[in-house]
């Protein structure tokens, strides 16, 4: 009984540990601006969930956030670095424009299911190029998949500057808006699309089964534990490999088409928002387990939708966030360390 | 044909910042660190010297607040993965995010604020002599610094007994162990001299090439740098060779905005990065086994040269690259 109590005490005390680092670090540099770490803790925590609309705005963030950290956690599973998620992204919201802008007169709902398919088939094919490059050319997925999203956000600002760009005149801003009508329903006056979280929700579910209850998830994480080793078992190394690489590929282009036709309503350069890069860092802190992803890619978004509010408040960088979000991964990491 | 001189004096300079960083990379990397950390720890080092140079009014002071921060950081690097055993990729990924958001945050009362910038310094009778001088001796002490710190390094890892081990650190660590060696000491002693470079090379924007302070002022320079790295095959002067065509390649694309009006030019900034990926996996493919052995069934007069290419080209990581170190 008393072990008992002192074997959770004892496994709580890194993690506690690593969070008043992450704070620690925080405040130091909170201080260094001379404002209240009190007063801007009060916005980054709790702001996004001081009005209706900023909860929904955290929503439809923490949507293509899961997305990408779900589909992260895949890659993990497989011992892949998917830093090209972002490119997945970008290729994902391209290719979901494709239809939209084809036929813009078809049933709305048959328009997002195939801008569906196209953004997820956009960052398949995205995901798939990295996996080749590291296959047969031998590059590490790190750089290729970096070397990928520069050519992705290229294009990105192709399609806007070029052939999709406004009819009154091309612009850094984005193309024109879509139709209303093709506009993911949004809650009136809230900007709140409830299929987006469903759609992320849904692929939690889905990988959590798929990684934990399938024979497939265990030869992934066998390969991402030892790819020889899982090689000489009988295992598809390579193949499980780019099967990761396209799932999470796919998932990333639901996020970018998520992007498109529930938050921005047309492409525009930044479509990705930084939000692939959050997802390895939220897959990162999950450390691969499914089940601390929602909790952890909600908490980021709140931070994120939060410190919006900070330049206007109190005249600080909304940088912040992302100081808070590192510091707090950078520190679990530590907590996990084995000391030697 | 002097406009051609003043061009390539002009990329020469380009390069500086690339080519210190890229030198700090190369040696951590050959002691078998892989510093992702790069383009975070270059954002916060050159907002680092630029608000040390500007509040002291001392550009040396700023230089060393940059290579303390790139320092530092790269310490971070060292104690999370090689003293606590952390993923080093992991680790370094976290650290580029982490410190790029504290350069954006604690950077933003120098956002366009002017500030001292290491002033233009030719060389006297030197920068006279004709060609040489404009390519050479017509700079500043960072553009300087840039071109010796080339054949430093490269003496360094080749000519030295120190380099000998540094070497064997990133292809043999169990080696050098047995020789009686701490590795993860000289490991750590490595990283930290590239990261103050890097951090060195951050400031060598801020203070002098790019100059001044704004949202993500290096513009993804530390990524470039470790393809650049990677490109050149962990060798200084191919590495320093590959910093210089990066410049070449953007002062074109910048050249060919002008030129082509009416095609959407911010494309071409993101080529060079591209390319470089794309050539390097063409050379990793041309040195595949596959394609060595059907180069050997090429006639006799065509083996010989295409060979000798591919394996000039060929670039090979350092074994030990990225892996941790168990005492055996």
């Amino acid at each position: 009984m008393r072990t008992d109590r002192l074997k959770l005490v004892a496994s709580l005390t890194r993690p506690v540990l690593a969070l008043v680092a992450a704070f620690a670090l925080t405040t130091l540099a909170l201080l260094s601006t001379g404002v209240s770490p009190l007063e801007a803790y009060r916005l980054v925590l709790f702001g996004a969930f001081s009005t209706p609309v900023r909860l929904s705005d955290m929503i439809m963030l923490a949507a293509p956030l899961l997305l990408c950290a779900v589909g992260l956690s895949i890659t993990f599973a497989g011992g892949l670095y998917n830093l090209g998620v972002e490119g997945q992204m970008i290729a994902g919201a391209i290719a979901a424009m494709v239809p939209l802008r084809l036929w813009p007169d078809w049933p709305p709902l048959l328009l997002w299911l195939l801008s569906g398919l196209s953004g997820a088939t956009g960052g398949v094919v995205w995901a798939l190029l990295i996996g080749a490059l590291r296959q047969y050319a031998n590059v590490s997925e790190i750089f290729a998949g970096l070397g990928m999203n520069f050519l992705a956000s290229g294009l990105a600002l192709y399609m806007v500057l070029g052939p999709w760009r406004r009819q009154t005149s091309a612009s850094l801003s984005g193309t024109d808006l879509l139709p209303r009508d093709l506009w993911l329903p949004t809650i009136d006056r809230l900007r709140l699309a409830p299929a987006a979280p469903l759609i992320a929700l849904l692929a939690l579910a889905v990988v959590w089964w798929a990684l934990t209850k399938t024979r497939w998830g265990l030869e992934v994480r066998a390969v991402g534990l030892n790819p020889a080793a899982a090689g000489r078992l009988g295992v598809a190394a390579a193949r499980r490999m780019a099967e990761t690489l396209a799932a999470c590929g796919a998932l990333a282009g639901i996020a970018g088409m998520l992007q498109v036709v529930a938050v921005h309503h047309a492409l525009i350069p930044n479509i990705s928002s930084g939000i692939g890069l959050l997802g390895l860092l939220v897959a990162l802190l999950a450390r691969a387990d499914p089940r601390w992803l929602l909790p952890i890619a909600v908490a980021f978004a709140s931070f994120t939708v939060g410190s919006i509010q900070l330049p206007l408040t109190l005249g600080i960088d909304s940088a912040i966030a992302g100081v808070l979000q590192g510091a707090l991964v950078l520190f679990a990491l530590v907590a996990r360390a084995r000391v030697r | 044909m002097d406009q051609l001189w003043i061009d390539l004096a002009a990329v020469l300079a380009a390069a500086a910042p690339l080519v210190i960083a890229a030198m700090g990379e190369t040696l951590s990397e050959r002691a078998g660190v892989i510093n992702l950390s790069l383009d975070g720890t270059m954002l916060l080092a050159a907002m680092t010297g630029f608000a040390v140079a500007l509040t002291t009014g001392n550009l040396l002071l700023g230089f060393a607040a940059a290579a303390l921060v790139g320092a530092a950081i790269a310490a971070v690097l060292g104690l999370f993965s090689l003293t606590l055993g952390q993923s080093q990729t992991a680790v370094g990924f976290v650290l580029a995010l982490l410190c790029t958001d504290l350069s954006s945050f604690l950077g933003a009362p120098f956002v366009r604020v002017p500030g001292p910038a290491v002033p233009f310094t030719p060389i006297p009778a030197l920068a006279d002599v004709p060609v040489l001088g404009t390519l050479f001796f017509r700079h500043d002490p960072v553009i300087y610094a840039s071109f010796l710190i080339i054949p430093a390094t490269a003496y360094l890892l080749y000519g030295t007994r120190l380099g000998l081990i540094v070497r064997a650190l990133g292809e043999r660590p169990a080696a050098v162990y047995a020789r009686g060696i701490d590795v993860i000491r000289w490991r750590y002693a490595m990283l930290i001299t590239g990261g103050a470079l890097v951090g060195i090379a951050g400031a060598a924007f801020s203070l002098d090439l790019k100059q001044g302070w704004s949202y993500r002022h290096t513009f993804g320079a530390g990524w470039i740098v470790l393809a650049i790295v990677i490109f050149g095959g962990w060798r200084p002067w191919r590495v320093a060779l590959g910093c210089y065509l990066f410049a070449v390649l953007e002062i074109v694309a910048t050249r060919s905005q002008s030129a082509l009006p009416n095609f959407p030019t911010q494309i071409i900034q993101v080529a060079p990065f591209v390319l470089m990926i794309f050539v390097l996996a063409l050379v990793n493919l041309a040195s595949s086994p596959a394609a060595m052995r059907r180069a050997a069934t090429l006639p006799q007069i065509w083996q010989r040269p295409l060979l000798g290419a591919i394996n000039r080209l060929r670039a090979t990581a350092p074994a030990a690259l990225g892996q941790p170190f168990e005492r055996p």
